[in-house]
């Protein structure tokens, strides 16, 4: 087992209701510091609302996350990204009216030091502080291959390179956890491979610790260390990609019971009987 | 077509990034200064009038076109900022002095108005802005023993320290002084990291405040913001006006400042100014042009407001990102001659907006 100081993300018992609705029932489970940690289920399974919820954007209805062994639950949902955790979006929430510029800019938003006044008088800190800021996303421009688009407006880029860009913003903000909601979804298959690359150049090259949830195996299986398996708002299965695809719940969820499947055989043999009789 | 060689991230944050910008807005500087004696006395009051309702509609167009937070109350601020400085101008104050005082004020009132900012969104933003519009129009014709009430208010000449701008050349002079700072101080605040926070709330508020922007704040600062300059406009429109009265900062007015920053392009500092010379010069071309109408259509009362609606709703239909926009079009145009696509500015469309998170 590994160590306190090891886990980077912690989540207990969340449980989130929608009204009627149980989107998120006791998931548990520990991210660790330096790897990729994989949440998959079919849709409906709640792993966005789980996103939702370390970012702030939902309050559990009960259960709690911590962050570097730090409560979240108090933690307004500006402030998250302050805290180093970034985050995508599974239907791209660029600004569209900008260029990749000024997004991944914006992306630096927490760290800016200059005040409104400096701002509004273009003070010597606010020029050193832009050009400071410019050289560190002209570093993730670099990592991520985004020269060609860097002074196009988002508004006319199309979808994949618009998804890099995103994951792009999200780098800008130097964080510590990052949270990709469905990276691939969207691409072709040259552009998942690049994903897939990324990801890991971003875990390998950059330490960055990256929970993401995905639908696509092949990328899942490729760059994930750990894998967690949700249904329904529960938790099937957790462990590496190859235990977690051949887990029997997994499969269940998937493709439907063995029983299902073997009962419409049976109806089906069934009715073929009867059309012989 | 122009090709920069950039070797410097400073060639990106300076204001003119090319020789084309230093040369045409010398251009524009030189005729300003010079307006005095290039135009008669009642062209200079019309350029006086566009340049005071240009620092309005950089206010507005900072609210509306950069942080997307639609005010349908604007005029409230104008007069606001007008009625303080009449009443301290009256006092006696020197006209910096007073002058900020009608900015702090009216930033104060923006505040409290940007408030419901914070919970209400698109039409119901706009509807609680206008009952607010309401609210102010009522209270300074009733608070007769600062504004006047309905009588109107005299407004004492600007005073600065013991000079009088009392000519109209002199006020020409204070007005494209201030005129020229609220512009900068928008354009620093646009390429600083505030006024990015603006546009990424204008954008999408979901993910500006997982990038680490408190909505809240940036919110009420663009309100701020925007009702200081308004309230700065309303000064100098007093100046210019030498009386007001309530019924100046009516709906009327806030609907005007609206037509203006929608007609010369939403998310322009261009289009501030460019809506502003369409608002000063279009009753004079219609007055012009009513000598070719036929009577019965010249005499009509309510022509202006039939004239302004039309143009609304062409540009609305056909021009959505106002002159400014027209002017882009154009400019690529010539830039990429012959190779010019109809296309080039469609707007994507958002059918890959999730409104999950909304």
């Amino acid at each position: 087992m590994s160590s306190d100081s090891d886990i980077l993300l912690s989540a207990r018992d969340l449980t989130v209701r929608f009204g009627g609705v149980l989107a998120v029932n006791q998931v548990s489970f520990d991210v660790r510091r330096g790897e990729v940690f994989t949440l998959i289920g079919p849709n409906g399974a709640g792993k966005t609302t789980v996103f939702n919820l370390i970012s702030g954007i939902y309050t559990p209805t009960s259960g709690t996350i911590h962050y570097k062994g730090q409560p979240m639950a108090t933690v307004p949902p500006h402030a998250v990204a302050g805290l180093g955790i970034a985050r995508t979006f599974q239907n791209i929430e660029l600004f569209e009216h900008a260029t990749v510029l000024q997004n991944l800019l914006i992306g630096r938003h927490t760290h800016r030091r200059t005040s409104l006044w400096q701002d509004i008088f273009f003070a010597g800190k606010t020029r050193q502080a832009e050009i400071e800021a410019r050289e560190k996303v002209e570093q993730v421009i670099d990592f991520l291959d985004l020269q060609h688009h860097r002074d196009s407006m988002v508004a006319g880029l199309p979808y994949g390179v618009r998804k890099v860009v995103e994951l792009a913003r999200a780098l800008c903000t130097e964080p510590q956890l990052l949270l990709l909601d469905e990276p691939s979804s969207g691409l072709n298959v040259e552009e998942t491979d690049d994903m897939a690359f990324w990801i890991a150049d971003i875990k390998n090259l950059l330490g960055i610790t990256v929970l993401m949830v995905e639908h696509d195996m092949g990328l899942v299986s490729k760059v994930s260390d750990r894998v967690l398996a949700m249904s329904q708002g529960e938790v099937l299965a957790m462990g590496s990609p190859a235990e977690v695809q051949s887990h029997p719940g997994v499969i269940e969820a998937y493709l439907g019971a063995v029983d299902d499947v073997s009962s419409l055989r049976r109806d089906h043999a069934a009715a073929n009987a009867r059309e012989a009789a | 077509m122009r090709f920069i060689f950039k070797t410097d991230y400073d060639q990106d944050v300076r204001l003119a990034k090319h020789g084309g910008h230093v040369f045409w807005y010398s251009l524009l500087g030189l005729f300003l200064v010079t307006a005095p004696w290039l135009l008669d006395e009642y062209w200079l009051a019309q350029l006086t009038f566009v340049l005071i309702y240009s620092v309005v509609g950089l206010g507005l167009m900072l609210l509306a076109g950069f942080t997307g937070l639609f005010s349908i109350g604007h005029a409230a601020f104008l007069g606001v900022g007008a009625y303080t400085e009449a009443v301290l101008a009256a006092q006696g104050w020197p006209f910096p002095l007073s002058l900020a005082m009608a900015a702090g004020l009216s930033a104060a009132v923006g505040a409290v108005v940007g408030l419901p900012a914070l919970r209400v969104k698109g039409i119901y933003l706009g509807i609680a802005t206008l009952a607010f519009g309401f609210i102010v129009e009522e209270g300074l014709a009733r608070w007769e023993s600062v504004t006047g009430g309905n009588a109107g208010k005299h407004v004492e000449p600007v005073n600065l320290f013991g000079w009088k701008a009392d000519t109209e050349l002199s006020f020409y002079a204070v007005c494209l002084v201030v005129t020229v700072l609220a512009t900068l101080a928008v354009i620093n605040l646009l390429r600083a990291p505030t006024g990015r926070a603006f546009v990424a709330i204008r954008d999408s508020e979901i993910s500006a405040q997982s990038m680490g922007i408190h909505l809240a704040r940036y919110k009420t600062m663009s309100f701020m913001i925007s009702a200081a300059l308004a309230g700065v406009g309303g000064a100098l429109y007093a100046h210019k006006m030498q009386f007001i009265s309530p019924d100046q900062f009516s709906i009327l007015q806030s609907i005007d400042l609206l037509l203006m920053v929608v007609i010369g392009g939403l998310g322009s500092i261009h289009g501030a100014f460019l809506g502003a010379i369409f608002l000063i010069t279009m009753p004079q071309l219609i007055a012009l042009g009513k000598d070719y109408l036929p009577d019965a259509i010249a005499m009509a009362p309510g022509l202006q407001a039939v004239v302004y609606g039309l143009v609304l709703i062409a540009f609305v239909l056909f021009e959505p990102m106002g002159l400014y926009g027209r002017w882009l079009k154009i400019r690529t145009w010539f830039q990429l001659f012959p190779f010019y696509r109809k296309g080039m500015f469609k707007r994507q469309k958002s059918f890959q907006k999730s409104d999950r998170l909304k």
